[in-house]
């Protein structure tokens, strides 16, 4: 069974709520149920599940209703219809005294500003959650710092939050909500108010402490790339609906429509990025001036196993290899003709790296750019795996 | 212009009258205990203060002033001298009767407004209704709460007590209701998200960050019983008040302005430290 079970879920905001919820069930989209009642669709119709131990993120765009999903889930709005069941139990009909006892033991929320209370100390930040259970000062006070301990944070325990960096703070937010030991996290856009870096290294401690821990987690995010990196399913939503649940891996290869397809090609560099953004200016001998004399030299002084060859309109002709060179400069030749390879891969300006992957895999020489038959560029491999690699530092 | 001098006076005046002397009537009793234990209470307070020895108050007040503004000397010394003038002058009875008048009404006034603050902050109900009732005690002219407070009370401190307290409600209540509304709201769900109930959110979370907005409030609910201190005298409240009326009535500038300056520099000691007790 499922951890979380999510049934048509949906969330209307404004006053002509059953009406607004009417027409959403009969299909019809955000923008003409605003116009037609002046009300707001929230979510519309969601339905998911959240297997025991994954980590299930839902990504949209800002507006998409991902932060009012989230907040249906443990009730911090109310649903306007729609089940949620945890371990089977319905959530979304329970009393007040049970909701509480959920949000008590069950899932902890960790929340894009932190959430931490500013006039508390870090410890007293982390104990909250077990104090408002009534638990003993002692008891929750062993707890918190185990908590605090487990994410490298118990000698920050008297400061203030507004003592701390922004990662620490969130670092302080994700230990108070594993001080109850929830079994399901909700995540709330929370690493997005920190800077890239301090990101990744967060997303790196969650996948850690996800390891050892195992919990259930929903996470929301902007951000595709950490969709990618942390969801082990990823529901992508617009507009209140979800338009796509899948793995990252079936969301980029098999977008569901012209919305996923756009979002995933944003993030997805290898179909973006062309032979352009990431080319090199070229080494190259010029026929009919140079000669294998000037060529061996230029190879030694540049460290250059091969050169290419073109001619004053930059006409790619072929490349030469030093070997080659070396037994013309022995032979006397004064030209490269005997010496010219032609067997060089080309790609044009805007090939997409997706493309160059295939050309370059099993190619011995660069890649030659060109534009109308002229040299423009070389990509050499590494070029490629570093313009993947540090993505957001190429300029498109 | 005919047309309107022809529609009869409406009897606002007289049905304001028939009902407060209606209420006067039935809660006669009420009143009758109200005003007697206040008056045994405040009376009480009153020889409280005067038992203790001009000298050694004014060492207590500076002392809590030198401690109170974080060891500086300037408060401290300024209540010396002030108190000390004061005593000087004679009008040291007149002054603990004032700062009876400003202690019980602003007492009165947080016990009402900030449990009213926090309702109005919680209920879009309550808000809507009391906004507009706090508009008309705040414009109303102070002098009008007299007549249904000497209906009701008499004369002396308890109606001046009652009048103080309507013109003084309005900031408690209202910064109350701000302090509450502007605290953040992811906050707020992060106490929700944990399972706080309604009375932990409050208290743990709410009121202690609405705090400094809500002492804010009655730092000005203070200063406004004490500038209620004259018009109070009006209906018989003792203290520097009745001084600086009397002044008035007799065109006596030298003593009307020793009395004046006397609640001047009373204003100055309770704004200075009721200030420092926001930080």
């Amino acid at each position: 069974m499922p951890k979380v079970t999510v049934e048509n879920l949906s969330k209307v905001f404004g006053k002509k709520e059953e009406q607004a919820l009417k027409l959403a069930n009969e299909g019809k989209k955000k923008s003409e149920i605003l116009e037609r009642t002046g009300a707001t669709v929230g979510v519309n119709n969601a339905s998911f599940s959240v297997e025991q131990g994954e980590i299930f993120v839902i990504m949209g765009l800002s507006g998409s209703g991902k932060s009012t999903l989230v907040r249906l889930l443990n009730r911090l709005i109310e649903p306007s219809q729609g089940n949620i069941f945890i371990d089977g139990k319905n959530v979304s009909k329970m009393g007040k005294e049970d909701l509480r006892n959920v949000r008590r033991k069950e899932m902890s929320m960790v929340f894009q500003n932190f959430g931490l209370f500013p006039q508390k100390t870090i410890l007293e930040n982390t104990e909250y959650g077990l104090e408002i259970q009534g638990m003993a000062k002692a008891e929750r006070r062993e707890r918190a710092e185990k908590a605090l301990d487990n994410a490298g944070l118990l000698a920050y325990k008297d400061q203030y939050p507004s003592q701390l960096s922004g990662g620490m703070q969130q670092r302080v937010g994700l230990a108070r909500a594993l001080a109850n030991d929830p079994e399901i996290l909700l995540m709330d856009e929370a690493f997005s108010a920190l800077d890239p870096l301090i990101r990744r290294e967060m997303q790196d401690e969650l996948l850690d402490m996800q390891e050892k821990m195992n919990k259930t987690i929903i996470f929301i995010t902007h951000d595709l790339n950490e969709a990618l990196r942390i969801g082990n399913h990823i529901a992508l939503m617009k507009d209140g609906e979800i338009m796509q649940i899948g793995t990252g891996e079936e969301i980029l290869t098999n977008p569901a429509n012209d919305y996923v397809e756009k979002f995933v090609e944003d993030v997805d560099r290898s179909r973006v990025l062309t032979a352009e953004n990431i080319m090199d200016r070229p080494t190259t001998l010029k026929i009919g001036k140079d000669g294998p004399n000037v060529a061996l030299r230029r190879m030694e002084q540049e460290g250059l196993s091969n050169m290419l060859v073109i001619d004053d309109s930059r006409k790619l002709y072929g490349y030469v290899t030093d070997s080659d060179t070396a037994r013309a400069v022995k032979n006397h030749e004064k030209n490269f003709d005997n010496i010219l390879r032609t067997d060089i891969p080309t790609v044009q300006k805007d090939t997409l790296i997706n493309d160059i992957f295939e050309v370059i895999h099993d190619a011995s020489t660069p890649v030659a750019v060109v534009e109308d038959g002229k040299l423009v560029g070389i990509i050499v491999r590494s070029l490629v795996l570093g313009a993947l690699a540090k993505d957001s530092e190429v300029s498109l | 212009m005919d047309f309107l001098d022809n529609i009869p006076k409406l009897p606002v005046a007289e049905n304001i009258e028939n009902f407060m002397d209606w209420i006067t009537d039935v809660l006669e009793p009420i009143f009758d205990f109200v005003q007697s234990f206040s008056e045994i209470v405040m009376e009480g307070l009153t020889d409280l203060l005067l038992l203790v020895p001009p000298l050694l108050f004014i060492v207590l007040i500076a002392a809590i002033c030198f401690f109170a503004s974080g060891k500086k000397f300037g408060l401290a010394a300024f209540s010396i001298v002030g108190l000390f003038y004061v005593q000087n002058q004679g009008l040291w009875d007149d002054l603990m009767s004032t700062i009876t008048l400003v202690i019980v009404s602003s007492l009165v006034s947080v016990i009402i407004g900030v449990p009213l603050g926090i309702l109005m902050a919680k209920s879009k109900w309550a808000n809507t209704i009391v906004t507009p009732i706090l508009d008309f005690m705040q414009t109303m002219p102070a002098f009008v709460y007299l007549i249904p407070a000497v209906a009701f009370f008499g004369i002396g401190m308890v109606p001046g007590v009652f009048a103080s307290v309507i013109f003084a409600l309005p900031p408690t209540v209202r910064f109350t209701n701000l302090g509450i509304r502007q605290v953040s709201e992811e906050l707020v769900e992060a106490a929700d998200s944990f399972g706080s109930t309604g009375s932990q959110k409050l208290f743990k979370v709410e009121l202690p960050l609405a705090k400094s907005t809500i002492m804010a409030g009655i730092n000005q609910t203070v200063m406004l019983a004490l500038s209620m201190v004259v018009i109070a005298s009006m209906i018989g409240a003792p203290g520097l008040g009745s001084q600086v009326l009397s002044s008035l009535q007799r065109a006596q500038v030298g003593t009307g302005f020793v009395s004046g300056l006397a609640l001047v520099i009373l204003a100055i000691i309770i704004d200075r430290l009721t200030q420092k007790f926001t930080k």
